[in-house]
């Protein structure tokens, strides 16, 4: 008798394809990639989802998802997702960005893709550093946070605040869904994963934009060891971005 | 018994499934080197492995099967 086949827990999902990422070892890009695929893959939209990929680290991200995608330019993901939801409305459309691309440069695109409630979902990856260039200060750099232009620690006084993208967004009645959620732990990973399904299913439903921020670390760029790198967004990051549901219009149901 | 494969060609050597392994059976594997010249993971003791999935789960580059 032939032996039972065993039960898999855990393998790569096939909305992944098998090129090997260029993100650096221990960068949290990787988990938050997967979650973004799994969830495509369990809501069964792996086949008709377009993503957007940005500039930055996941500026390749065409080559990691089997499902189409586009590259925009710098900061434009939000414009671009709009024209491909407006021409093709049947197709899942989500934008994959870091924060240097979607809180500074592409700013603009953002707030107004948001308040017009264009019915895309934006996963959006915060690291409070712009990592592929080198570790420069982005707008969500920790106050006296030490990066390649801000020797000294961010001075508030001359390069201004860090800028929270989800309490921002959640003002505007076109936001479906602002969710800050991190992937830090297992549990938090699991967490992030429910929140990244949710925007997709907001999506499905057409209640307008979604946006799921990722916190994330920059082992390479902080200066640290993988694991080191969780500690420090635990204890900087966590209190100044404090992961949860800053908007949901179906929260009230 | 519990199969944890690391597929060498995906690890990056990060270490984040040794760090959250709550047996302690990921071990970095310093006999080897892969391509892109990083000692990847591997599990030492499969007997111990309580199928938590919490290595595939951080592992960023998603170079983990677990079989039960």
């Amino acid at each position: 008798m032939a032996a039972e086949k065993s039960p898999v827990l855990f393998e790569r999902t096939s909305a992944l394809t098998d090129k090997v990422t260029n993100y650096c070892p221990g960068c949290l890009h990787g988990i938050t990639q997967r979650l973004v695929a799994e969830s495509l893959d369990r809501l069964g939209l792996a086949d008709t989802a377009v993503g957007v990929s940005p500039v930055g680290c996941a500026v390749i991200a065409y080559e990691f998802y089997s499902c189409d995608m586009v590259q925009a330019a710098h900061g434009r993901a939000p414009a671009v997702a709009t024209g491909l939801k407006r021409a093709r409305p049947e197709n899942t459309i989500f934008t994959y960005q870091g924060d240097g691309d979607l809180a500074s440069i592409g700013m603009a695109e953002t707030i107004h893709a948001a308040t017009r409630g264009e019915n895309i979902t934006v996963i959006f990856i915060n690291n409070a550093i712009y990592g592929m260039t080198g570790g420069q200060m982005a707008p969500t750099t920790l106050p006296g946070q030490i990066t390649q232009t801000s020797p000294y620690g961010r001075d508030v006084k001359a390069a201004g605040n860090p800028i929270r993208v989800c309490e921002l967004l959640s003002s505007l009645d076109g936001v479906a869904l602002a969710q800050r959620v991190t992937v830090d732990t297992p549990s938090n990973v699991r967490k992030a994963a429910k929140a990244i399904r949710k925007g997709f299913e907001y999506q499905r439903e057409g209640l307008g934009f979604s946006i799921i921020e990722v916190l994330s670390s920059c082992p390479t760029n902080w200066g640290m060891t993988p694991y080191k790198a969780l500690e420090w967004l635990r204890e900087n990051m966590i209190p100044y971005y404090p992961p949860g549901v800053y908007k949901d219009v179906k929260a009230g149901e | 018994m519990a199969k944890v494969t690391v597929d060498i060609e995906y690890c990056k050597g990060c270490g984040l499934c040794v760090d959250f392994c709550p047996e302690g059976i990921m071990q970095m594997d310093n006999d080897v080197i892969t391509q892109k010249g990083y000692h990847p993971a591997h599990c030492v003791d499969l007997d111990k492995c309580t199928l938590c999935l919490n290595c595939a789960t951080m592992c960023p580059d998603v170079a983990i099967r677990i079989e039960r």
